[in-house]
């Protein structure tokens, strides 16, 4: 390499008047793939996307779901997209906007959402994790609870999870905690 | 032992040099095709070639030793780190009252010191705050990094300086390699990049097996190990009580705070193995650091370095890996190029009218040969030029379809683009991601190119 160098040193000297080519900006291939995956997209029926910074930044979107059916049938469910430069090697992070009384998501917009986790696989792609957030609210899982007064209300009595849920969608964030704080003594007997 | 502060007389400068000249002065079997052995080679070595060595840590103080020690006199470091007092065990170019100062400052200091005629300028800030026109100055890029992300940063912007001809074959001036140190406990790597020969760092990133996670929901409901107690303090609990405050792992109260959240919860159900610094490895990922594996790891790219500039020698081919946790064990593995990856292949060169529009650009995606591509969503350097799905993305990239491609690529002679659509592939129409070279007819090429093209 040494005679390259030598070479590249005498050329540097004469084209420092003629001005150095203009550095660019390199896209990592993890916002390719991110491309390759948002060009992609196909949306079920109940979901949206925005782009809250514009058609340039792919790294940041939310995902709108509105459930066509099933409890949360009716509700309007917002999600944020961080995806970071080692996407796909990362999974993106995913959290919930919309307060919720779910058993899979917590107050604080937490989503228990195995391939968001212990599951995810470079293989899988933007389209999934967006199956995968249509999937909690058609099927509520009370297994894996996040929320576990929301889960074992499902469990034991899925009338008045139903009811719950109604009352929380109508009432915000003030009844998601009060549905919240009433189940509790319910969850200590467990 | 002698105290570390007392010095030892320095060898006097023949003596110094004495094995290096060794090896530059004399012809042999494995030496490279170029080599010119001589004497002066070692000046021309400290007087034209310039190293960045990406990292002041643990295997950056090993590699600013060695690689100056090598007859390289005009190095860079660049850390973001400051030093803590547990780094002092094994990065030893670092003391007590150092602590809290920039690593890549009081390493650069402390080498010139000892080693006379060597200069190392360093960086006190993120590899990714410099502009990507600091990486050109630099005859190669010795990495001693700790994560995936920092390297295929380097990764990109080194390729990126990589040009092809039209042959497809990498013009050899605008090559830029890369040695990449890497260590984990008694373990390590070293690895020499040549972009457009050897694999990059991104032609076999699929490699990397994922990191451990923990389901939320077991961390939430049924903890069973003290690092679920942990995980549950630092991606739960924290939230809960500090809505909207950003952890900070390296901020001693908050670590403090998890720890003791930890701690509270691993007693609730009986569960033992709760530590501060137990708490400090599960959060940060933390794994115990070797000092001998780094020096052993540094070593092997100094070498590697010194062997690729000056060609005393054939470099490893092009993957060493060492291991020292059984005995010890030794194996370089030659790892194969991704002939289509983004970051170091050569891409499909396509050539266009400066009247061509971007519209008239995806149709001939369609009709290319090497491509057959349909559906194109086309991306230049982070502009989305246009975007089949979704439909806001279209409708906001649909203007741009009328428009020039010489236009919308800046009036620029030749740029990367990156496509993503169906193309075929053995018969089959699959969904793709292909680095295309755009080259305008009749547009001389301008100043952004003459330095490497007039060759």
């Amino acid at each position: 390499m040494l005679n390259l160098i030598k070479i590249k040193d005498k050329k540097k000297e004469q084209a420092a008047s003629a001005g150095g080519r203009a550095p660019v900006k390199k896209q990592s291939a993890g916002e390719l793939r991110l491309h390759k995956d948002i060009s992609e997209l196909n949306l079920p029926k109940s979901t949206s996307i925005s782009f809250p910074n514009g058609k340039d930044d792919l790294m940041n979107f939310e995902i709108i779901v509105r459930p066509d059916e099933g409890y949360y049938l009716g509700g309007t469910f917002v999600f944020t997209f961080q995806v970071s430069p080692s996407y796909p090697h990362e999974p993106p992070k995913v959290k919930c906007k919309t307060k919720v009384y779910h058993p899979n998501i917590d107050l604080e917009g937490n989503v228990c959402l195995n391939i968001l986790r212990e599951d995810w696989k470079p293989v899988l792609n933007i389209n999934t994790v967006i199956y995968g957030l249509n999937l909690l609210f058609t099927q509520p899982n009370d297994e894996d609870p996040l929320n576990h007064e929301a889960a074992a209300v499902l469990r034991d009595n899925p009338k008045l999870f139903e009811a719950n849920v109604k009352r929380a969608m109508a009432g915000g964030l003030g009844s998601v905690r009060a549905v919240g704080l009433s189940q509790a003594p319910q969850m200590q007997s467990l | 032992m002698a105290s570390p502060d007392e010095e030892s007389p320095a060898p006097t400068e023949p003596e110094r040099w004495r094995d290096l000249d060794m090896l530059l002065s004399r012809p042999g079997n494995l030496v490279d095709a170029n080599f010119d052995p001589s004497p002066g080679l070692r000046d021309t070595l400290g007087s034209l070639v310039e190293v960045l060595v990406v990292g002041a840590g643990g295997l950056g103080c090993e590699l600013l030793k060695d690689l100056a020690l090598s007859g390289f006199k005009n190095l860079h470091v660049i850390d973001m780190d400051t030093i803590d007092v547990s780094n002092l065990n094994r990065q030893f170019l670092f003391r007590v009252q150092d602590v809290g100062k920039s690593k890549a400052e009081v390493a650069a200091e402390r080498v010139m010191e000892r080693v006379s005629g060597v200069n190392i300028v360093p960086h006190f800030c993120r590899i990714e705050d410099k502009e990507i026109d600091f990486y050109s100055q630099f005859s190669i890029i010795v990495l001693g990094l700790d994560s995936i992300e920092a390297r295929s940063y380097i990764n990109s912007v080194a390729c990126g300086f990589l040009e092809y001809d039209s042959d497809d074959k990498p013009i050899p001036e605008t090559l830029k390699p890369m040695v990449d140190g890497g260590t984990e406990g008694f373990k390590g790597h070293a690895r020499v990049i040549v972009p457009g020969s050897t694999p990059c760092f991104e032609c076999n990133i699929w490699l990397f097996p994922p990191q451990v996670k923990f389901p939320l929901c077991t961390l939430a409901e049924t903890p069973r190990t003290a690092a679920h107690c942990i995980e549950y303090a630092h991606l739960i609990k924290w939230n809960e009580v500090h809505p909207g405050k950003h952890f900070d792992a390296d901020d001693a109260e908050h670590m403090q705070w998890i720890y003791s959240e930890a701690l509270k919860r691993a007693e609730l159900f009986g569960i033992s193995g709760v530590t501060y610094s137990f708490t400090q490895g599960v959060v940060k990922n933390i794994i115990p650091a070797i000092a001998s594996t780094n020096a052993i790891v540094s070593a092997a790219c100094a070498l590697e370095a010194l062997k690729l500039i000056s060609g005393c020698s054939k470099t490893v081919s092009n993957y060493l890996t060492y291991n020292g946790l059984d005995g010890t064990h030794i194996n370089v593995s030659e790892f194969v190029r991704d002939k289509d990856c983004l970051v170091c292949g050569p891409g499909t060169l396509i050539e266009l009218d400066t009247s061509s529009t971007l519209s008239e650009f995806i149709k001939m995606l369609e009709e290319h040969p090497k491509l057959l591509m349909s559906r194109a969503s086309v991306t230049h350097e982070g502009e989305n030029l246009y975007m089949q799905s979704p439909e806001v993305l279209e409708q906001m990239t649909r203007p741009n379809l009328g428009v020039p491609m010489f236009e919308l690529l800046k009036g620029a002679a030749r740029a990367t683009v990156h496509v993503t659509g169906m193309a075929e592939n053995n018969g089959k129409k699959v969904s793709s991601l292909r680095k295309l070279r755009v080259a305008f007819k009749g547009v001389e090429k301008n100043s952004k190119m003459d330095t490497t093209e007039s060759f």
